[in-house]
């Protein structure tokens, strides 16, 4: 301690206390942002993969997008998008998009496994961003009524708390979730696709996600308990359902026991 | 058996069961109710039926009822779950949610019982709505079935109330952001609007005190007034005997049809069997309100999809359609310290309002145009009642334009179009929506009335192409048989009544505006054929010199 108070004076004492001061702020935004992704990185691309992917996007991507993904008034800048939002983009046959609209539509996927790759190696390499989720988290084997919870509060005003799907304003809309993949729904609140916000990892944790990503593959695989479930759109469809088939059927009975008279 | 010769002779039975037979009916008189009652003649038609329907699913209400009563606990003390149903293990719910998915998935046959309910709920509703159209259309409300008429439109109500007590009671997210709405709506009433939330919810929203005040009230309260309303319901039925579609031999003084014992009542007894059976069906099938997808009461989530069951839809629909702000006019003002939110209140009580009223109030709104002031018992087929019909049809589709305005975001994912859009045309339609129909209607009606009157002059057209030996064409119109023309020419056709002096010999302003409505009323009209037309069209030989035809082609192959 004494030394310590004996050096406050020497020459070098306010440059080290400066780069003290740098390196703790730095240190402390570079924890900051690393929050924000996807921690275990086990996808990781070789150089080639880039390579392979930067040539794919100038061939499929840039028209929109800009050579070097700088962005064009198409299409936006993806420097720091990340490889996850590629992977769910792509992977889910949303880009290329095929029309311009409301919100870009899923259809077949124009890129195979490999090529998707390679694009999401490319674009990761132009800047950090989510990566795509590792293996562990996408297990199904997190707390699915935890996940239901956090599904509710955070996700059900758009995709229903069936997970049914939802409209939105003007043309857009928020999907059905049955039959969509993990690690795409990870993807998906990772990096925000079309009219989703983002729920990073401050604002729901990977271990939340993969609560949610158990409960919506349990609800998906659990079938309906009560029967069929009509869509699993509520009492519109249950309405709807009474009305044709539950009164027709009895308008039926009605001719047929009034049938034989008059 | 006279009166006398039984004062002498005591009858006296031969078996023991006769004997405690007649012991029984000399002191309750059974036998004589059901000689009466026996003998009580129900016209048959199957869109008569609906009210049995009605009747049925109550009584199917009842008995499912009563065992989710026996299960069901409508605290909204917390706890967590523990039941079978994974999803929602260990998750913090109220006392009321838990027993419900209890019933649902640990207690043997009890999903199949909630969803018997629920299903028999909504076919109670709908039942009864068909069955007012019914009665609507065929002016079956007209004297003396007025006061009958709002009876049912009071069971209309309890049935309305009925049904959102029960579905407020689960206490999942679903039905808890549905008393929210009406919390919402409740307190858009000026100055006492937030009084009166208060005191419904014990407190501020949602409190600790509705489940079991809804409770009370959609197991004994609501059923008990209803139960009330169907005995005075039924009771006039019987006083005022049924009413007959036109045909021959029915008039206002008779009723035609069969006696209750023994075939109506097999057949209205087995019918009930038949309505049970199709909602156990479609219970057993078919789920309805999956209370575990929406997980419990949380006044923070709303989930997408959030309607009312189908018969609280028409308000949903109607708030969903009320603008919040147009073109920088604003509907919320502040008054005095109090909030006036027009915005919610006026989608919310105007259009219920306005049907009720007229529902409640169209008998006498006739009558008093018409003036007509006698029994009908023989009803009208809809079309020759055309403003009647062209009337019923305008509130039906203002109606379903509200109906469905609650569904607005389903139209819109499934059709793939734009919610904002579809707000828009339903907008539009709200206001031009029952004008459009009552004009069509109107027209509609008309043009049946003179297909009628054609046929019933020309008779039925064959499609069969005659040559004559001249070289003309002709289509062959087979005459009717003597039931079929009778409807079509059996019919009462009013038209317009002027303005009539009242005792003192003055045409009074009312009276006039009386007037000038009868003469909207029925100023377009088809008179049913008369019999001088009828004669006149027959008489022309026509159908002999087809039947000559017919005969020299018969004879030359």
């Amino acid at each position: 301690m004494k030394a310590l108070s004996q050096k406050r004076r020497h020459p070098l004492a306010a440059i080290a206390l400066l780069l003290m001061g740098l390196l703790v702020t730095g240190g402390l935004y570079a924890v900051a942002t690393t929050v924000n992704q996807a921690k275990a990185d086990t996808t990781t691309f070789s150089s080639s993969d880039a390579q392979e992917g930067g040539k794919l996007f100038a061939a499929n991507c840039a028209t929109c997008h800009g050579m070097g993904a700088s962005g064009t008034k198409d299409g936006p800048s993806l420097v720091g998008v990340g490889a996850a939002a590629v992977d769910f983009q792509v992977g889910t046959g949303r880009m290329p998009m095929q029309m311009n609209g409301p919100q870009a539509q899923e259809k077949p996927q124009q890129f195979n496994e490999q090529q998707t790759r390679q694009l999401a190696a490319y674009v990761a390499s132009l800047g950090a961003g989510p990566s795509i989720p590792d293996a562990s988290l996408l297990d199904e084997k997190g707390d699915a009524a935890k996940g239901g919870e956090l599904f509710r509060v955070n996700c059900a005003m758009c995709h229903n708390a069936a997970a049914a799907g939802g409209a939105l304003t003007r043309g857009k809309f928020a999907p059905a979730l049955a039959g969509v993949s993990g690690q795409h729904i990870y993807e998906a609140m990772a990096t925000g696709p079309q009219n989703m916000p983002v729920f990073n990892d401050a604002n729901i944790s990977p271990e939340g996600k993969r609560d949610i990503i158990t409960f919506l593959k349990k609800i998906e695989t659990n079938g309906s308990p009560g029967g069929n479930d009509l869509g699993g759109l509520g009492p519109v469809s249950e309405g709807l359902f009474v009305w044709v088939a539950g009164l027709g059927v009895i308008i039926a009975f009605t001719i047929w026991l009034t049938s034989r008279t008059s | 058996m006279s009166a006398s010769s039984t004062a002498e002779v005591p009858f006296v039975p031969k078996t023991k069961v006769g004997r405690i037979t007649n012991f029984v009916d000399e002191r309750v008189g059974g036998s004589g109710i059901l000689r009466d009652f026996g003998r009580k003649v129900f016209p048959d038609h199957w869109s008569f039926m609906f009210g049995e329907v009605a009747l049925y699913s109550f009584v199917i209400l009842l008995m499912s009822g009563t065992f989710l009563t026996f299960f069901f606990d409508p605290s909204m003390a917390e706890t967590h779950y523990t039941g079978s149903y994974t999803p929602l293990s260990n998750v913090e719910m109220s006392v009321a949610y838990n027993s419900s998915l209890n019933i649902s998935f640990d207690i043997r046959g009890g999903l199949f019982f909630r969803q018997v309910h629920h299903w028999s709920a909504l076919l109670f509703v709908a039942s009864l709505g068909v069955h007012m159209l019914r009665v609507f259309f065929t002016g079956a409300f007209r004297k003396p079935r007025e006061m009958n008429w709002v009876v049912g439109g009071v069971l209309l109500i309890l049935a309305m109330a009925e049904g959102f007590t029960g579905y407020s009671l689960p206490d999942d997210l679903l039905s808890g952001n549905g008393l929210r709405i009406i919390d919402g709506v409740i307190k858009s009433i000026p100055v006492i609007g937030t009084y009166i939330s208060f005191f419904l919810f014990g407190g501020e929203f949602p409190g600790t005190a509705i489940i079991g005040r809804l409770y009370v009230l959609h197991i004994l309260l609501v059923p008990a007034m209803i139960l009330l309303m169907i005995v005075i319901h039924l009771f006039m039925v019987v006083v005022h005997k049924h009413t007959q579609y036109p045909g021959p031999g029915r008039n206002d003084g008779n009723v035609v049809g069969y006696p209750l014992g023994p075939v109506y009542a097999a057949k209205a007894g087995g019918f009930f069997f038949i309505v049970f059976g199709v909602v156990a069906l479609m219970a057993a099938m078919f789920t309805i309100n999956p209370i575990w997808n929406y997980g419990p009461y949380d006044p923070s989530p709303v989930s997408a999809g959030t309607q009312p069951d189908w018969y609280i839809g028409f308000v949903d629909g109607a708030l969903r359609l009320m603008p919040g702000v147009v073109n920088d006019f604003h509907f919320e003002y502040i008054i005095f310290g109090h909030v006036l939110t027009l915005n919610v209140l006026l989608p919310a009580l105007v259009p219920a309002g306005i049907i009720f009223t007229v529902l409640f109030t169209y008998p006498w709104i006739e009558r008093w145009i018409t003036k007509d002031d006698r029994e009908h018992h023989v009803l009208d087929r809809p079309r020759n009642a055309p403003t009647r019909t062209a009337i019923g049809v305008a509130g039906f589709t203002w109606y379903c334009v509200m109906w469905a305005a609650a569904g607005s975001d389903l139209i819109a994912t499934h059709f793939h179009v734009a919610l904002n859009d579809v707000t828009y045309w339903l907008r539009t339609l709200f206001f031009l929506g029952p004008i459009i129909a009552f004009m069509v209607t109107k027209r509609v009606a008309l043009a049946l009335q003179r297909k009628d009157r054609e046929i019933a002059l020309h008779g039925r057209e064959t499609g069969r192409i005659v040559r004559l030996p001249h070289g003309e064409f002709i289509e062959v119109h087979a005459p009717l048989d003597d039931y079929k023309h009778y409807k079509l020419v059996g019919f009462e056709s009013p038209s317009p009544l002027p303005a009539q002096p009242n005792e003192h010999g003055v045409v009074t302003r009312k009276e006039k505006r009386r007037a000038a409505l009868s003469r909207w009323f029925f100023e377009d009209r088809v008179a049913p054929a008369t019999p001088a037309e009828l004669e006149a069209a027959h008489g022309h030989g026509h159908h002999e010199a087809i039947e000559s035809v017919e005969e020299q082609k018969s004879l030359s192959h």
